[in-house]
């Protein structure tokens, strides 16, 4: 009893400390930096400066906000287009490969995604495996134009992201009463109707949480469209990678990624807020 | 008869080469509360998705209301099912969850709104309209399924094992107020229990139903007091089973050896001499005298009591014969006989009314 205790504050205790070394003290950090002045020589003056938000402002960096907030979209609706039907195959399978299957899902969290994007330009060259593949079948006559386009960078994303969509979707899936689809066709649903009045609110948690999953890293993710949409793919993460590692303006990387947190943190609150409690976890 | 809302002809299934329904024959008179009874594991609950058309059987044809439901899905069959899991949607209250399948058909807001507070109200639910399926006791998430189902004015309303959740004193009263719905409905009720007094007490009909085949079908007191073999007489209540041969027979009587008596029976199933049969008595139809108070005991069986169990308006005493055999027998208070106090290792004479008891031959 007592020494149960112990161990749960024990437990408690780490994880509280490793958040707060490891995520707050960093965030707070950041914060700190974006209200100072950059400096060039020593990345910052400690004054305090406010202009780094106000240079947010600028519509140069509205636009590459834009821009990175419709390409994250579009990656999220992607992923949940493939995902979703995805993650609930897995989810009824009754083989026993479904451990297996699964496992083929977290496998590419193992190797370092960087790896994976150098890989994704090798298969979308001009003279790539994918290219090659159609040409040889005759499926098209001239290489198709992948790498360095905004396409590229789509398929870079969603590849990478994928499995954060699947894993929440699966694990909301894999708790879906099946009996309730059959009370609702019971009931007079067609297979559409009990789709949409019965599996889509039920599974909304999960793909609410595997949305807001892949949302954020598509923002930030600057090696992606680095690799693959070459020099003219500016996105948010990229912006920020460049204040910090070329133009040597700390202040201004660190406003941009505590505004892109608050905006995060703000579609968070809203999922909380949209979503019902009993909703969240739910109940038999 | 053209009354009838089922028929179900020849239906078979199997899983995995296993045969749980073999060759079915049912007809199911319009407005009738038919009972499946059957022990676990004997198909009841395969037999009510092939109605609803979550099965497809492997041969034998359903016909619901005079059309063959073959290739039909669920959602046209126009029969609901009250789940044993009573299945709420999780997400909708409970107003949302009866208005459910007639949001399915392109019924008007105003008519959906006035069928659900109709149905609120049958229930006895309208105050809890806006509750969630959790935070309902299970009597409560009980009648909201059924409201549900009946809401839509099914065709057949298919229960399976609707009360077998519930604690002893809400299934109770939940018996009766289903029996009153479907009264007050008239529509067909098919039920499903593997509780033989639940069955007795609710149903127009019973179909004892074993090992995928339909034993026998009839009213409660039918199956009860003319159980047509063994395994539905054990099946139902209990019952003292007896190997018996007959020594004499006419047309009206039979002369038979039980126990290494002779006793004198009624002769109602043409039975032949020398025959092997088993003669079937159930307790309650058993009479324990005290040695003292008989002075003939002619087709009576001499015993000694083992055991006695007060029960309150009955003495259930388990008695044994001299071959060593105990049998169960169950003593009623009445007013000319108000004593009842039977006492272990006393002597008694055992006899039953003549013609209560039950004649099957060995099979
Ligand atoms: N989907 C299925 N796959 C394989 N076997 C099944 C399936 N459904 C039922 N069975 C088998 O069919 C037999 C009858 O099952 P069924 O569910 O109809 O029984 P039941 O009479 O409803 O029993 P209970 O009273 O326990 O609910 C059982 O032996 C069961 O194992
Ligand atoms: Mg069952």
């Amino acid at each position: 009893m007592n020494s149960d205790r112990l161990f749960t504050r024990f437990a408690i205790g780490i994880n509280a400390a490793w958040l707060t070394l490891f995520a707050l003290v960093p965030i707070i950090l950041i914060l700190i930096v974006s209200f100072l002045k950059p400096d060039p020589n020593f990345f910052v003056l400690m004054h305090f400066s406010p202009r780094s938000y106000l240079t947010l402002i600028n519509p140069i960096y509205l636009k590459v906000f834009a821009r990175s907030l419709l390409l994250a979209l579009i990656t999220a609706g992607c992923c949940l287009c493939i995902g979703y039907p995805f993650a609930f195959i897995l989810a009824q399978l009754k083989t026993r490969f479904k451990p297996l299957l699964l496992l083929l899902v977290i496998i590419p969290f193992w190797t370092s995604s960087l790896l994976r994007s150098y890989a994704m330009v090798i298969l979308l060259e001009a003279h790539g495996i994918l290219n090659s593949f159609l040409l040889r079948w005759h499926i098209i006559s001239q290489p198709l134009h992948l790498l360095y386009t905004n396409t590229a960078v789509l398929i870079g994303l969603v590849y990478c992201l994928l499995p954060f969509m699947i894993l929440p979707l699966y694990a909301n899936i894999e708790k879906l009463d099946l009996r309730l689809i059959e009370a609702a066709r019971d009931l007079g649903a067609s297979h559409l109707q009990a789709f949409g009045k019965v599996i889509i609110p039920l599974t909304l948690p999960g793909i609410i949480s595997g949305t807001v999953l892949v949302l954020l890293p598509a923002m930030t993710l600057f090696y992606i469209p680095d690799l693959l949409g070459g020099a003219k793919s500016l996105l948010l993460g990229n912006l920020i990678q460049m204040q910090f590692l070329y133009t040597g303006n700390w202040p201004q990387g660190s406003a941009v990624s505590i505004a892109l947190t608050v905006l995060m943190s703000l579609l968070l609150l809203l999922y909380l807020r949209l979503i019902p409690k009993a909703q969240r976890s739910q109940p038999l | 008869m053209n009354d009838d809302i089922i028929k179900i002809q020849g239906l078979s299934k199997h899983y995995h080469g296993q045969k749980v329904l073999d060759n079915i024959d049912l007809n199911i008179v319009r407005g009738e509360f038919l009972t499946l009874l059957g022990p676990s594991g004997c198909g009841k609950t395969t037999l009510l998705r092939l109605i609803s058309g979550f099965e497809n059987p492997d041969s034998g044809t359903v016909i619901i209301n005079g059309h063959d439901v073959a290739g039909i899905p669920p959602h046209q069959r126009h029969v609901n099912t009250v789940f044993q899991s009573f299945a709420l949607f999780p997400h909708l209250n409970v107003f949302e969850n009866i208005a459910f399948g007639l949001r399915c058909q392109n019924i008007s807001t105003p008519e959906i709104n006035s069928r659900v507070r109709e149905a609120l109200r049958m229930v006895k639910l309208s105050e809890l309209s806006q509750r969630k399926p959790h935070q309902l006791s299970g009597g409560q998430q009980q009648r909201v399924a059924i409201a549900r189902a009946v809401v839509n004015q099914p065709l057949v309303l298919l229960l399976d094992e609707p009360l077998s959740s519930l604690d002893y004193g809400l299934r109770k009263n939940m018996q009766i107020e289903l029996k009153q719905l479907q009264r007050q409905l008239g529509i067909t009720f098919i039920f499903v229990t593997h509780d033989q007094e639940e069955a007795l007490s609710m149903s127009d009909r019973i179909a004892v139903v074993q090992a995928g085949r339909i034993e026998q079908i009839g009213a409660p007191r039918e199956i009860y007091e003319e159980p047509i073999n063994l395994r539905v007489a054990q099946f139902i209540g209990q019952v003292n089973i007896f190997d018996t041969d007959i020594i004499e027979i006419n047309d009206k009587a039979l002369k038979v050896r039980i126990e290494g008596r002779e006793l004198d029976l009624e002769n109602r199933r043409g039975f032949r001499a020398d025959q092997h049969i088993y003669t079937l008595i159930r307790p309650e139809d058993i009479k324990v005298w005290d040695e003292t108070e008989v002075t003939d005991t002619h087709n009576m069986l001499p015993a000694t009591v083992e055991q006695v169990i007060y029960k309150g308006s009955t003495v259930d005493l388990m008695i044994r014969l001299p071959s060593g055999r105990l049998i169960a027998a169950t003593e009623f208070f009445d007013e000319d006989d108000d004593t009842l106090d039977y006492e272990r290792g006393e002597k008694v004479w055992v006899e039953w009314y003549p013609g209560w008891e039950v004649l099957l031959p060995h099979e």
